[in-house]
Parts: structure tokens; C-alpha cells; sequence
């Protein structure tokens, strides 16, 4: 699915990436492409296959099939020099929690490669990023969840990599400290590639710039947030209520040029209808003649806009809205 | 180099920062001067360490893997395995520094010991052979045993796990040749040179003997390196 024809700038390259837990299929032919300077969002349900995604990118296992490469290394072959140059932080934020702040950078730092200097002047300036300022000296242990959070982000971008994975970064942590961490991955993506998870909406479509719907380890859309709100609008739902028998009025409905689905939803002693249109149609006065032609009564009938969420749920589970 | 350097450092850095290490350094320091002052007061008192090397010998099936089993299993029931994994580091980097850590602290337990000879030679005149080769024959098979401890640790997330496992393997070959006896003449002999004691007593006579260094060695070798196929194999599981 990857867009993309010219792959030269690209700085994240899957091109059949399909993993299996055992029996079990997590990811399935995923193919994708990460543009240099890009903020790709996963977004999907928990267990769609975006933690696996990630831990094959960063180098932490490695795919059953399929290839996946990060600057032109091959994750797998060349895993020591993929994993220089990413950025991870995991969905647990697993941290030393024995470990006061400073000396968990320092040691980082030092997995990383970097010079003793290097990491002394780096430990301020992500502190000052990550306003740890106060908590330098405390034991991580200690830390409050959002404050954990923050140390995560810190030992991600250390070592100034060129891609940041952020696998979930705003889960489990206040309102206030998920926007504060919006920001926080909203400057950091004018400088850096990032790909991060998410199963929250609004939060992709306001931090990435192009989205990835993935949902049973298949990506099921891709597209700017922007493109992906309008062509979700163009889908539009009528709901009618009518006065007839439910066996016969959907064949009926459904034979109106221009609908897409039909779903009977009685309620109480209601028929209720939920019709899909395709975009850009205005079917009413066609189903409202059927429904009358065939002499049942209309008793209802209004449009049902799609939100975003509403398209995802559609998008990302079988259940009809 | 920098990479193993760095994990063993912080390793020894929380070792001295926790309960589990000074427990364990008290109960070796209690065990040994148990075994050192029963020698002493013997009626027939002889100024030598052997009964000391054997308590310490005893005592290290429990407490090398009391020293090992955080290492690893902690890392994967935190999750910290996963950044540790995605840092350009090799696994078998991450073996090793391990490794080192817990036998760093060793040396440093065993260090504390010293006393006891440098007491004997001050009082009375020991045979200094048995000391120099009960030494050294402590520090390889510490070596050996913690080696074990750490890839117990590799195997599970559950430190509990990684302890028993680590002192069950260390009591089988600690007691093997008690249990050779039942066994035919080949086989019996076979079991004896896997057992650790028999290896090990030589060191507390005062025999240095090429065999049983390259057996310690070889005994660590072997589980250093099936510890770093293990962090391996996680990866692909």
C-alpha cells in the first residue's frame, strides 16, 4: 500500500512484514513506508498488531517473513546499526526503578554509545525537554506515572536518533500530561521521523501527519488525517423509521439506486433502518417515493453524520453502526 | 567493551545498594567463620583453611544463584529486556557484563575472607600451598557456579524460578559422586568427573591440576555461552 514510488528518501521501508506468536498471526503482509521527517501514527485497537510492528522495526525481533529496513539497514542483518539509530519507547515504559533518573540516562547513554561528555551535556538538555529539572536525583521507583512517562521519552531521544518509535505514549497518564506529551512529540516530529501507536483518534489526527488504520494485523487504510476526516464525511447514513413489515421493506430499500448497506435496528416496537449512501448523494426523496410507493407509511427519517471515530469503528471491526 | 563495561557497572552499583547482596555477604562471612573456627577449635587444631573452603564451597550452591537470579529474569518481568535488546548492544555483551557484575561481587566476598589466613599466619604456621590453591580453586568454581545462576536467569521472568533451578543444577553436581556408588564401573566414573566436588577437593589439598581448572573453565564457558543462545532464542520466540 505503500504511496510512494520514489523510495529514496524513504526511512522506514516494510515491504511484506508478516509475523506469527506460534500458530498465531499478528501481523499479516503489512507493507508500508516512512518518509524522512514524517509523524506516521498506527492507529488501531489494542491487539491489532502496532506493539509487534513496532518491536520488529526497532530491532527487537525479528519478522517471520518479510523485510523490513531502517536508513537503508536491514533490521535484521544490520540490527546493531538500526538500533543506533532509533529512538524506542515501549508501551510498559519499562524503567530501572532502583535507578535514580540521572544515572538511568547516564547508563543508557553509555549502551548507546555515547561519549562521557557527549551524555553529561545531552542528560540537561533532555531534562530541560522533558522538564525532569526537579527529579534528577530521585529514585525512578518514586515517580509518579506521568513523570515515568516523561524519564521514558527522555532515554528515547538521548542519543538524538533519527527515528523516535512511540508505542502508546499517552496511555495510562493524565489529561493535563497528555497534552503537555502531545506537545512534547509535536516538536519533536519537526525534527525528527516519528511513528508512534495510538488507539485515540483525535490525538493521531492532530499529532501525525499521515495515519495507518491497522486492525488484525492488516493495514485497512492509509492517509493524512485530513483526507481521512473528508472522505468519512462523504460517507453518510440515513436513519427512517417506517411503518411495514421489515422482511419486505429491506429488499425494497436496497434495490434504491445508490444505497449502499441497509441494517434493521428495531427498537422497542419501531422499525428502525440505517442506510449507508454512497458519497455525495441525496437519496431521500427516492426512498421516501419506495417506501410510500408500496404503501407503507414513513415515519421518520433524518441524516446521520459519520465521525471520525465512527469511521474507525467501522473500519476496524465488523460490527454494523 | 564500553557496552560491558557500562551494564556490569550498574549491576555492581545496585548490588551494593540492595538488601539481597548484604544478606548474602553475611551469610557467607557466618558460614566461613563457622567452618574456620570449628577447624580451630578441634582437639587436634590444625592451622589450615580446608574446612573453610569446604563451607564455602557448600554454601555457594545457594547463594551464587540468590546472585544471579535478578540479573536477567528481572530485565524481563520489568520489560526493561526490551530497551536493553533495542540498544546497539549484542547479546552476548549483555552476558557477559552480567556475568561480571555478580562476579565482581564474588571476588569481593571472597576477598573479605582473607582474614582468616592472614590470622593463621600470624599465629601459627600454616602450609601456605592448600591456602594459594583453595583460592583459586574457590574462585573458578564460583565462576562456574555463577555462571549457571545466570542462565537460569536468561530462561524465565520468575526469579523464585531462576534460584531453584540454579541451586538444584549446583546440588546435582555438587553431590554427584555420593551418588555413584549404585552405578557400574564406567558410568560411575563418567558421573564423578561431572561432579563438581571431586574437582574441587583437589584445590583444597593443595593439587593444582590443569584438569581441573580447564573443567571449571570449561563448566563456565559452556553456560555463558547457553545463556547467550537463550537471550537470543527469545527473540525469535
Amino acid at each position: 500500500m505503500t504511496n510512494d514510488n520514489n523510495n529514496d528518501d524513504l526511512m522506514i521501508k516494510a515491504t511484506g512484514l508478516t509475523h506469527y506468536y506460534g500458530p498465531q498471526i499478528a501481523v499479516e503482509d503489512v507493507n508500508f513506508g516512512v518518509k524522512k521527517g514524517e509523524v506516521l501514527g498506527f492507529l488501531g485497537p489494542n491487539g491489532a498488531g502496532k506493539t509487534t510492528t513496532m518491536r520488529i522495526i526497532t530491532g527487537f525481533m525479528p519478522p517471520s517473513q518479510g523485510e523490513v529496513t531502517l536508513a537503508d539497514y536491514n533490521v535484521v542483518e544490520e540490527s546493531l546499526e538500526v538500533r543506533k539509530r532509533v529512538g524506542y519507547l515501549p508501551e510498559t515504559v519499562p524503567l530501572y526503578t532502583d535507578m535514580p533518573v540521572n544515572s538511568y540516562l547516564k547508563y543508557m547513554g553509555t549502551l548507546r554509545g555515547m561519549s562521557g561528555r557527549n551524555i553529561k551535556n545531552r542528560i540537561s538538555e533532555v531534562i530541560d525537554i522533558c522538564q525532569l529539572g526537579d527529579y534528577r536525583k530521585t529514585h525512578i521507583g518514586k515517580l509518579s506515572k506521568g513523570f515515568r512517562q516523561r524519564v521514558g521519552i527522555a532515554q528515547a531521544i538521548l542519543h538524538e536518533p533519527e527515528v523516535l518509535v512511540l508505542d502508546e505514549p499517552t496511555i495510562g497518564i493524565d489529561p493535563i500530561q497528555v497534552v503537555e506529551t502531545r506537545r512534547l512529540i509535536q516538536d519533536l516530529g519537526k525534527q525528527q521521523t516519528v511513528v508512534l501507536s495510538s488507539h485515540i483518534l483525535p490525538e493521531v489526527s492532530m499529532i501525525c501527519s499521515r495515519v495507518l488504520i491497522i486492525h488484525q494485523g492488516k493495514i485497512v487504510a492509509e492517509d493524512t488525517p485530513q483526507n481521512l476526516a473528508q472522505n468519512l464525511q462523504g460517507v453518510e447514513q440515513l436513519q427512517i423509521e417506517v411503518g411495514g413489515p421489515s422482511a419486505e421493506v429491506i429488499p425494497v430499500l436496497r434495490q434504491v439506486a445508490g444505497v449502499n448497506e441497509v441494517t434493521h435496528r428495531p427498537q422497542q416496537n419501531r422499525d428502525i433502518y440505517l442506510i449507508r449512501v454512497n458519497s455525495g448523494q441525496d437519496l431521500r426523496d427516492e426512498i421516501s417515493r419506495s417506501i410510500v410507493s408500496n404503501g407503507w407509511s414513513l415515519l421518520s427519517m433524518h441524516a446521520v453524520s459519520m465521525s471520525l471515530e465512527d469511521i474507525f469503528l467501522r473500519l476496524t471491526t465488523h460490527e454494523e453502526l | 567493551m564500553r557496552t560491558i563495561q557500562a551494564v556490569a557497572w550498574k549491576e555492581i552499583q545496585i548490588y551494593f545498594s540492595s538488601p539481597v547482596a548484604y544478606l548474602v555477604a553475611l551469610i557467607f562471612l557466618a558460614v566461613t567463620g563457622f567452618f574456620f573456627v570449628k577447624d580451630l577449635t578441634d582437639p587436634f587444631p590444625e592451622a589450615s583453611l580446608s574446612n573453610l573452603f569446604f563451607g564455602a564451597s557448600l554454601v555457594i550452591v545457594l547463594l551464587a544463584p540468590a546472585l544471579t537470579m535478578r540479573l536477567l529474569a528481572e530485565e524481563q518481568k520489568l520489560g526493561t529486556i526490551e530497551l536493553l535488546l533495542t540498544s546497539p548492544v549484542r547479546d552476548w555483551e549483555v552476558i557477559i557484563g552480567k556475568y561480571l557484575s555478580s562476579l565482581v561481587f564474588f571476588l569481593v566476598l571472597i576477598g573479605l575472607t582473607l582474614y582468616y589466613p592472614i590470622l593463621l599466619f600470624i599465629f601459627g604456621q600454616p602450609d601456605p600451598g592448600p591456602i594459594y590453591s583453595g583460592y583459586l580453586g574457590l574462585i573458578l568454581y564460583s565462576g562456574a557456579a555463577l555462571a549457571i545462576g545466570i542462565l537460569t536467569s536468561t530462561l524465565t521472568n520468575n526469579q523464585i524460578v531462576a534460584f531453584v533451578v540454579a541451586s538444584g543444577i549446583l546440588l546435582l553436581l555438587y553431590f554427584a559422586d555420593t551418588g555413584t556408588g549404585v552405578m557400574g564401573g564406567t558410568w560411575s566414573k563418567l558421573v564423578t568427573e561431572i561432579g563438581m566436588s571431586s574437582h574441587f577437593n583437589d584445590f583444597e589439598k593443595g593439587v593444582i591440576d590443569t584438569k581441573n581448572i580447564i573443567y571449571f573453565l570449561s563448566v563456565t564457558a559452556f553456560f555463558l555461552f547457553l545463556s547467550i543462545r537463550a537471550l537470543e532464542y527469545r527473540r525469535w520466540r
